[in-house]
């Protein structure tokens, strides 16, 4: 169906509804795309797309980056990153900051450049920052397997992986959040399979459509979602058919496995929610970064900035609605992680938000 | 500990390095400096100048496509060009580090030489200073600086552009960015993408000798074509509206661009020019780039409106609409 036909059978649809609807991208990237590509400006009002959890930086306490920091600090270690944490402000700065300091961190591409750096940094510490869903976990998983096969003593991670499924779980959970469907991550979806979002479906009637991240795909997506809206139905079913199965990628989930097992994580915004995190097996326990380097310990920092994006994260308001939305707020000064980080709500909505708006 | 301090942000080109720029000219404005141009313009006697100076940092020294001192002659010759002036004669400082190869070196220095002849203009000073180990990164910064005299009665400042003219990119963007990106972290994206580092004065000269109708002329470097476009957008104080289909893009570079989170518009560019001209002569405009060898894929994106002032607007390929930001800090790579 070309574009101008999905935007057409969109509205219509939405007219036979006859109320907003609202439907989460829970993913970032899926965030990204949709104002990117300019999708919100071309769907009617009273289709609504929020914005979820499914963005690793954005969810990241301000503790983990304090964390971050203080190894950082540790005499011989290197910290290797993925761009987006570099950043996040904690409660005494950024990794950023703290490389313009003199310390020794470094933006990597793949996880596999941290073993690398380990491997050429024989006599130094090189500790990978693990943040993260199912999309990344499989190869930061990899690089402990690997490490531990070689005997590789200099290599760690500081592990704060999460999944995403008891995310969405709580947000069903939540009373101040309303969510009339889903549009599963699809990179995520990959790792998982789609049979992993039947709960949702089962327990709390929220119709799911694990959808692409080309615009079409993502329109496409809606518009299976609203035929579902209709017909008082919730399923899970695939647009992105090209990449994700029923199952998943059985390799990259035993894997998984293999290295880390469930905890309960601090979610930015949500609270502790029960085995949404992992951490990493006992038998791997010399590349678990926290236990490696017991000593440093980082208390809880309450701040009280006025950040709103925990409420953000939740899909509770827009970010507009935030008091310090382009104002203390910008991507020059981000108060919070949702104006960092490049699949940031905050930062979307900053930088390719409506110009009528 | 909490004083301010300067981040790899600052050195994006985009609203951080700003706040460096303020600082200098907070101390040291001036009615030329002020205008913020690529080059400085300067009025001695009948004759006008244009002067402008960089410093080439990049890292790794040698790339596909060139090295640090093609880059370093084309830039400087480009900020000249841009500014509708010729250039004429280069200064080339080179700061070495010890432990620095002499074959490289002269790989630098030769390499200078064949773009120098390219651009025809002549390097006619210099200075050399090495610094201990671990000082200059990679081993060899170089800074330039040129001078060129204006076309006469020529004028491409940023400022000129009015509603109703068009806007002209000289070919696909984000070739130079992507090229630098995937051999200095090793991606090992496979492909045989090149930096599209390049002189354009000759181009240059062509057009302003030939179209009487050109207005503003950019070359979107860091920033890139999101950063040069905002600059015009902004110094004009009009709207710039572009078409996501007409922008050019390699395959190589989108694919890089959608693994690694950036977008295109932002991506830096070494050998384009955005051409903002006025709508009777963009057809001449596009006949002269597209016999340039620097040109030969120029195409027409968007153009400049009364809407939206200052602002610069992408109309998508979905028929959508969304706003082009002025980038800010650096590019990072996302998680996932």
């Amino acid at each position: 169906m070309t574009v101008d036909k999905l935007v057409e059978s969109i509205s219509n649809k939405s007219d036979r509804i006859g109320r907003t609807v609202n439907l989460m991208e829970v993913c970032g990237t899926h965030t990204m795309a949709a104002f990117r590509s300019g999708i919100r400006t071309r769907l009617p009002e009273q289709v609504r797309l929020l914005s979820g959890p499914g963005c690793p930086v954005c969810v990241t306490s301000d503790n983990y980056i304090d964390h971050a920091i203080e190894l950082a600090m540790t005499e011989n270690t290197i910290i290797t990153t993925f761009g987006d944490m570099m950043r996040v402000p904690g409660s005494r700065g950024s990794l950023s900051l703290a490389k313009a300091r003199g310390k020794d961190i470094r933006v990597i591409y793949s996880p596999q450049q941290a073993l690398v750096a380990a491997r050429k940094n024989p006599g130094r510490e090189v500790i990978f920052l693990g943040v993260g869903f199912e999309t990344t976990t499989p190869l930061v998983a990899w690089t402990i397997q690997n490490a531990y096969s070689r005997k590789m003593p200099n290599y760690s991670v500081l592990c704060a992986h999460k999944t995403i499924m008891p995310a969405m779980r709580a947000l069903c959970d939540s009373d101040d959040v309303r969510v009339d469907g889903f549009l599963c991550p699809g990179h995520v979806s990959v790792i998982t399979g789609a049979e992993i979002y039947k709960p949702l479906c089962r327990e709390y009637h929220a119709p799911c459509v694990i959808a692409g991240f080309e615009p079409e795909d993502i329109l496409l997506s809606i518009d299976m979602l609203l035929n579902q809206i209709i017909s008082g139905e919730a399923s899970v079913e695939i647009q992105y058919t090209r990449s994700v199965t029923a199952a998943g990628n059985k390799l990259a989930q035993k894997c998984v496995n293999d290295v880390f097992k469930p905890c309960d994580a601090s979610w930015r915004g949500m609270g502790v929610i029960p085995s949404s995190g992992l951490s990493v097996r006992s038998s791997y326990k010399e590349y678990d970064a926290e236990l490696k380097f017991p000593r440093i310990r980082v208390s809880e920092v309450k701040r009280d900035t006025g950040c709103r994006c925990g409420d953000v994260l939740r899909a509770v308001i827009t970010p507009s609605e935030c008091g310090l939305f382009k104002k203390e707020c910008t991507p020059d000064n981000p108060i919070g992680p949702c104006m960092v980080s490049s699949e940031g709500t905050c930062a979307a909505y900053y930088r390719y938000s409506r110009i009528d708006e | 500990m909490n004083k301010k301090i300067i981040t790899s942000a600052h050195g994006g080109g985009g609203t951080a390095t700003k706040e460096i720029i303020d600082i200098v000219r907070e101390y040291l404005g001036n009615p030329v400096l002020d205008q913020l141009g690529d080059s400085a313009l300067l009025n001695l006697g009948s004759t006008e100048i244009a002067f402008t100076t960089d410093s080439y940092v990049i890292d790794p020294i040698v790339f596909p496509g060139g090295d640090i001192g093609k880059i370093a002659v084309c830039g400087t010759v480009n900020d000249i060009a841009m500014e509708g002036a010729k250039p004429l004669y280069m200064s080339l400082s080179l700061i070495l580090e010890e432990g620095l190869e002499f074959e490289l070196l002269e790989r630098v220095i030769a390499s200078v030489s064949s773009a120098a002849r390219k651009a025809d203009v002549l390097v006619v000073t210099g200075d050399t200073k090495v610094v201990e180990h671990g000082r200059a990164g990679g081993g060899l910064f170089i800074n330039t600086a040129a001078v060129g005299r204006r076309y006469e009665g020529c004028n491409t400042s940023v400022s000129n552009a009015a509603p109703g003219d068009l806007v002209v990119v000289t070919g696909t963007i984000g070739d130079h960015g992507v090229t630098i990106i995937n051999e200095r972290e090793e991606l090992d994206l496979e492909s045989d993408l090149q930096s599209d580092v390049a002189p354009l004065n000759t181009l240059v000269d062509e057009l302003l000798t030939s179209v009487p109708g050109i207005k503003s002329l950019r070359d979107p470097t860091r920033g890139g074509l999101a950063a040069a476009l905002c600059d015009i957008a902004g110094a004009s104080k009009a709207g710039i509206e572009i078409e996501e289909d007409k922008i050019k893009v390699k395959r190589e570079v989108k694919a890089a661009c959608d693994l690694l989170g950036f977008d295109p518009l932002n991506i830096a560019n070494e050998g384009k020019a955005v051409i903002v001209c006025s709508e009777d002569s963009a057809q001449k405009v596009l006949e002269i780039c597209s016999d340039n060898e620097f040109g030969r894929e120029s195409v027409l994106i968007g153009r400049v409106v009364s809407e939206h002032p200052e602002t610069v607007v992408l109309r998508t390929r979905m028929g959508g609409k969304r706003i082009v930001d002025m980038p800010r800090g650096e590019n990072l790579p996302r998680i996932c």
